[in-house]
């Protein structure tokens, strides 16, 4: 197991351009559990916490995260993005947060990952670099392909990922069997995007990848509009279209039974999730209003 | 096969040659005769290896021990002695906090690295900050009552931590 | 073995063996802080897996992944052959007994001609590095010919099923009747309960280093609960006599129940003899999780039969659990479980059968609550059926129901000592319960689901729930229970007076050693205590098990002061020419007459004094042929009241409050009292909503932290301890032990408080979201199964027992818990 360390990202992509059996480590909080516990001998560890340039951001037009932004530094510089700040308060404790990095949530790809709802809802895409090949941007939907399953070629490092800024509340929410310190059992990202009078809704480990709610979604943004919620926030959705929302969302994941949950109550829980944050989004705009 | 790994350590620069997959909790153990940091689960779940890697709380067992070449490591080793206790360590022992002791060093280095951001915390904020840090013996009550108790007495001496 | 620095004798020795700066005022019935507080604080404190050694090896263990496989051939050329390999042992190497067990030798060292359970040691390896050691592990190379496992409890009480060992699959039937068990009743209530696999968890996995000696024996360092039985069980295996094994205390991270049975201490010893060179063996989590014992899982019939004033009747209860693939101390788990099956309630007419069984699971044994916790989960969930079907409240009833003293239990034991059973009651229920706060508006972290943000109030159902149960204290069903210690009373050079104890007693984090060391101020006021580190030189003190230790080696530190001071004492009189009527006393340093001193204890105790007590519970007899007897030496009793949050529409729980009142006897140190009741309620919490060792074909499918889940302190609750002091005769200071009721208690409480939050049945543990939202049928009442046709009472002794040399096993260590 050979340890590979550099001290820029030019340095980075080159080191995996020679050594492509390389596995990043930035936060170890996915890494080093396997080697720790003996079951993963990667053949050389590509070190990029000393990379700085992976841990800029940016909030104009669109939001841009570095791969090396930890979840604390998210927590303290983009506290205005709503869903995005409640995921990562749900990962972990403080010492995940230090050093869980968006970087390593994309690129270990699990289903449970608890920022991919963040990026499914916000239609975010993937920056890739290599020292080859420069730099492309890959949808979510074509980054994510299984179960930690990715797109990403073997020369190629993750930089981070962007999406369009929308206007409109976001709201994320995970369950777990535990209070804290736990992964998701399934989670949840609503996004109002108040320009294209959509909703976004994506749903966290009740699928291979994350998924997004497309059926939910539509009935949303038309029940809204029905209601005439779009023009005036303070017109409320009625209790039939918040639980047909619901019934969609549910209906849209695509659960397994496994240890940490029954299929049925991820189903189930999805669904309560998804109609409590369809209420609170539209709270937030009914409270927001001008 | 090895490498050498050279870090500032609660003050001192100390170097160690490991095999690569060390953690730097295995390093701070096994080489460095630190082992103040505890190895309860390896997986990150537990912080009872927890330390300062360049003044952040982590999990060392996270940490491969390349990544903290050329950084600064804190350890619960750095906070007090037997004659000379933190007010963290001294607030655990007059408050019971203490049983088997081996979630201990862990969350006396997640309860100064609190105060030292927070002093006055509430208490949902100590339980937020101490989620981490698992403790199998107490139930938790005492260890708030020691964080209250070393809140309030930095408080009462105008002091930080 | 020359030129090996022994730092574990030396470091680990000065430090575990804690001195303790002098204090005055630090006698029994104060909060005093803990001895061994400021080197748990500072870091330096020596657990199992910090010990290290010049030239030290790491072991490994090569465990099966088959829940049952006969072996058809080890080959260990490829690990062999590995650089820095020094030795790899299969059973063949084992030079002494080939087998261990704690109550019957039926655990094999090393697997012989078959495995039983996943995780069973097969193969041990030593080398220079734990990675070579790891990699050395997996090329040894086990050609398993792979059996049908025997996974289900009920199963295995078939006839026809096929037997893990020679004696059959019934490990033991304990069958109690009382008064006529067919009488009538005016209301019965029935329901089947079950109970999961729980974890001890501790968080200091298991580990130890063992050090070959000179005189060919050994010296292992290891964090244990009874280095005694540790030994009787290691000398036969390793074919030495057991003065050539000295074990060591390790500083020990939790225990729980499960350090009771040996793990790595074989292994080690077997490496460091065949190597000649020192042996750590550290396990990891998920090794930790294969390598100790668990809970019982146990299925429960109960039939409540009561009049319509809500008195019992009549209760029929049967009992199944699952013991695993070797026997541990399933015997006495199923004793227990059996014994308390009822409650702390007078019950005149009673059935009872108990049953533990083998199966291909891992291995069951000893756990905090021992039988009792799984029982008092059943027990209470039909004292509230009972109280619903006769529309009587839960508390009134379990009041017109409590024992008290002078009361007898279905085996016919009459309660001679205290039982303040409606006191228990009365004190829980008077706590104030929190005022219901308003959901909405709180930061969702303090609603249920927590860090989730699952929730901003909505589907908020509080619940109140109750309960009541009650254990042992120390061995039971006949067992000759015992510990000593020596106290010796010296001068040191700044004249100040010293006690010295030498006692075998582990002290697992419960607060052990401070407790021997108020003992010791308040019987001797010397100015300074110091407890020598715990090893086998001296006598044993039994184990740090079973709520015994402040009762037996307590008892026999006080008992040994004692006899230092009345020695002291007429060394006074004879230098100063008293007679024998004069009343001496000891306080503050000074020998005093009627409050006046006339002597210092320092000019008189030189030379030092030393004195061994031995203490002894009296005796306890086993089970007649009915169930009967005098099974249990004393009682402790508990109750609590659970506050709960419940989100109905995602089955997701907050605990708001617990409130905790227990029988303690008198609290020698009410703080680490309060510490033992916190500590085991949070277990509890977690054994009734998360906690469970998930088997699926006999293998553990969660042996981590990652998905082990126990309560971190955002899922804990205030707990609200009220301490119930009715000393009990014949015990040192009345104190009775505390550890265990608590996790007796709280599961079945929390459950309670679910059942009156949501409405639902809720018949086993832990409670999952699935079964709080209906999505999970409830398991329907079906009939017990038949008692096996086996001889009752006793356990079954194994073929081939007799040809074990004789140890101290063979004396038996019945009725543990």
């Amino acid at each position: 197991m050979d340890v590979l360390r550099v001290g820029s990202l030019a340095d980075a992509l080159a080191a995996k351009a020679r050594r492509p059996d390389a596995v990043p480590i930035a936060g170890g909080t996915d890494l080093m559990v396997g080697i720790n516990a003996g079951w993963d001998r990667p053949p050389a560890i590509l070190d990029l916490s000393a990379v700085d340039e992976l841990r800029h951001w940016e909030r104009g037009d669109e939001v841009v995260l570095g791969a090396g932004l930890t979840y604390r530094l998210i927590l303290g510089e983009l506290a205005d993005e709503r869903a995005l700040t409640q995921a990562a308060r749900a990962v972990g404790s403080p010492q995940i947060r230090n050093r869980g990095t968006v970087g390593g949530n994309v690129g270990t790809g699990s289903p449970a990952g608890d920022l991919l709802p963040v990026l499914a809802a916000a239609d975010a895409s993937i920056e890739l670099g290599s020292d080859a090949g420069g730099r492309r941007a890959v949808a979510w939907h074509a980054f994510f392909t299984g179960p930690k399953r990715t797109t990403i070629a073997p020369d190629e490092l993750i930089l981070g990922v962007r999406w369009r800024r929308r206007r409109g509340p976001s709201v994320f929410a995970k369950v777990g069997p535990r209070n804290a310190m736990v992964i998701s059992v399934c989670s949840l990202c609503l996004q109002v995007d108040e320009d294209d009078r959509a909703i976004r809704l994506a749903l966290g480990s009740v699928g291979p990848t994350v998924l997004r709610a497309d059926d939910a979604e539509a009935f949303g943004a038309a029940a809204i509009e029905e209601a005439g919620g779009w023009a005036d926030p303070a017109r409320p959705l009625d209790d039939a279209a918040v639980a047909r929302f619901a019934e969609l969302a549910a209906g849209a994941a695509r659960p397994i039974d496994d240890l940490r949950g029954t299929s049925a109550y991820r189903r189930h829980a999805i669904g309560v999730l998804a109609g409590r944050a369809l209420r609170w989004v539209l709270a937030d705009r009914a409270a927001e209003a001008p | 096969m090895t490498i050498w790994v050279r870090a500032s350590v609660n003050g001192q620069l100390r170097e160690a040659e490991v095999w690569e997959g060390t953690s730097l909790l295995g390093m701070l153990r096994d080489e460095l005769e630190l082992p103040g940091s505890k190895n309860a689960c390896e997986e990150g779940e537990c912080g009872s290896c927890s330390v300062w890697l360049d003044g952040d709380l982590v999990c060392s067992c996270l940490v491969l021990a390349a990544q903290a070449d050329g950084r600064d490591v804190r350890t619960v080793e750095s906070l007090g002695t037997g004659e000379d206790l933190h007010p963290v360590q001294r607030a655990f022992v007059d408050a019971g906090a203490v049983q088997c002791g081996f979630c201990t060093p862990g969350l006396i280095v997640a309860v100064t690295d609190l105060l030292d951001r927070e002093p006055s915390p509430s208490d949902a904020r100590i339980r937020e900050a101490l989620a981490g840090n698992l403790c199998r013996c107490t139930g938790y009550e005492k260890i708030l009552d020691a964080a209250r108790l070393a809140s309030g007495r930095v408080e009462a001496s105008g002091d930080r931590p | 073995m020359t030129g090996v620095r022994d730092p574990a004798a030396t470091d680990a020795g000065a430090v575990t063996g804690t001195r303790a700066a002098p204090r005055i005022g630090h006698g029994v019935g104060i909060s005093a802080p803990r001895i061994d507080g400021v080197p748990k604080v500072t870091g330096v404190f020596r657990y199992g897996s910090d010990l290290r050694a010049e030239g030290m090896l790491h072991g490994r263990t090569v465990r099966s992944p088959h829940p049952s496989a006969r072996i058809r051939g080890i080959d260990v050329a490829a690990a062999l052959a590995t650089p820095g390999v020094h030795a790899l042992m299969v059973a063949d190497d084992v030079p002494g007994a080939r087998r261990y067990g704690l109550e019957l030798p039926d655990q094999p060292v090393l697997a012989e001609d078959v495995v039983r359970y996943v995780g069973e040691p097969v193969a041990i390896v030593a080398a220079d590095h734990p990675e070579t050691a790891r990699i050395a592990a997996e090329r040894v190379a086990v050609d398993y010919e792979i059996l049908e496992p025997l996974v289900d409890m009920e199963a295995a009480l078939e006839a026809s099923s096929t037997p893990l060992h020679p004696t059959g699959n019934v490990l033991r039937h304990v069958h109690i009747e009382h008064g006529d068990p067919d009488a009538p009743a005016d209301v019965w209530v029935e329901g089947l309960y079950e109970t999961g696999m729980q974890d001890q968890a501790a968080l200091g996995p298991e580990a130890g280093l063992a050090i070959p000696a000179e005189d060919g024996g050994v010296d292992l360092h290891v964090a244990t609960q009874w280095l005694h039985l540790d030994r009787a069980q290691i000398a036969p295996c390793l074919g030495l006599p057991e003065e050539l094994v000295r074990i060591h205390l390790a500083g020990v991270g939790g225990a729980f129940g499960s350090r009771e049975d040996l793990h790595m201490h074989l292994h080690a010893c077997l490496l460091a003899l065949r190597t000649g060179r020192p042996v750590r063996i550290a396990y990891d989590r998920h090794e930790s999780f294969l390598g100790h014992v668990h809970r019982h899982p146990a299925r429960m019939w109960m039939r409540h039969g009561a009049d319509r004033d809500g008195r019992l009747v009549n209760v029929h209860v049967r009992l199944l659990i699952d013991g695993g693939a070797y026997a541990s101390s399933s015997t006495a788990v199923i004793a227990n479980a059996s014994t308390f099956a009822c409650g702390p309630y007078a019950v005149p007419n009673a059935r009872i059968d108990g049953t533990a069984v083998y199966t291909n699971n891992p291995p069951c044994g000893a756990m905090r609550g021992f039988g009792a916790t799984q029982v008092c989960f059943g027990h209470e969930a039909q004292m509230d059926r009972l109280a619903a079907a006769l529309g009587i409240d839960p508390v009134e009833l379990r009041l017109r129901n409590a024992l008290a003293p002078g009361g007898a239990l279905p085996t016919g034991q009459v309660l001679r000592g205290s039982a303040p059973v409606a006191e228990v009651i009365r004190r829980c229920v008077a706590v104030p319960e929190p005022p219901a706060e308003p959901a909405m508006g709180r930061d969702p972290i303090e609603l249920p689901g927590g860090a989730g943000n699952v929730g901003r109030g909505e589907g908020i159902r509080r619940g109140v729930g109750f309960a009541v149960g009650f254990k042992n204290l120390a061995y039971s069903d006949g067992f000759d229970d015992g510990a000593e210690a020596t106290v010796e009373l010296t001068v040191d050079e700044d004249r100040a007076t010293v006690a010295r104890v030498r006692s075998a007693a582990v002290e697992v984090g419960q607060g052990l050693t401070t407790i021997l060391d108020q003992i010791v101020r308040t019987e001797l006021g010397a100015d300074r205590v110091e407890l020598l580190p715990p090893d086998t030189s001296g006598g044993s003190a039994g184990s740090s098990s079973a709520s015994r230790q402040t009762m037996m080696s307590g008892g026999a530190v006080q008992a040994a002061c004692r006899d230092v001071r009345d020695r002291l004492l007429a060394r006074v009189r004879d230098v100063l020419g008293l007679g024998a009527t004069e009343a001496l006393e000891l306080a503050g340093g000074r020998v005093m007459i009627e409050g006046a001193p006339i002597a210092e204890v320092a000019d008189h105790a030189v030379p030092s004094l030393v004195a061994t007590a031995t203490f002894r519970h009296r005796p306890t007899a086993g089970f007649d042929p009915l169930g009967q007897g005098d099974i249990h030496v004393a009682f402790a009793f508990a109750a609590e009241r659970a506050v709960v949050e419940v989100d109905e529409e995602l089955g997701l729980v907050r605990i708001v409050q617990i409130a905790a009142a227990q029988d303690v006897g008198r609290a020698l140190n009410p703080r680490a009292v309060a510490g033992q009741i916190e500590g085991a309620t949070a277990q509890g919490v977690g054994f009734a909503l998360m906690e469970e060792l998930r088997v699926v074909d006999g293998a553990i499918a969660n042996a981590s932290f990652t998905d082990y889940l126990i309560p971190t302190i955002m899922d804990m609750p205030p707990v609200v301890s009220e301490l119930i002091e009715d000393p009990e005769p014949d015990l040192p200071f009345g104190a009775k032990g505390v550890g265990e009721h608590a996790l007796i208690v709280a599961p079945a409480a929390i459950v309670a408080a679910l059942r009156d939050a949501t409405g639902r049945e809720l018949h086993r543990i832990p409670v999952r979201p699935d079964d709080l939202l209906g999505l999970a049928t409830p398991r329907p009442w079906r009939a017990p199964p038949a008692n096996p046709d086996v001889p009752f009472q006793v356990p079954v002794p194994l073929a081939g027992r007799a040809t074990e040399p004789a140890t101290e096993l063979d004396r038996g260590r019945p009725g543990a818990g």
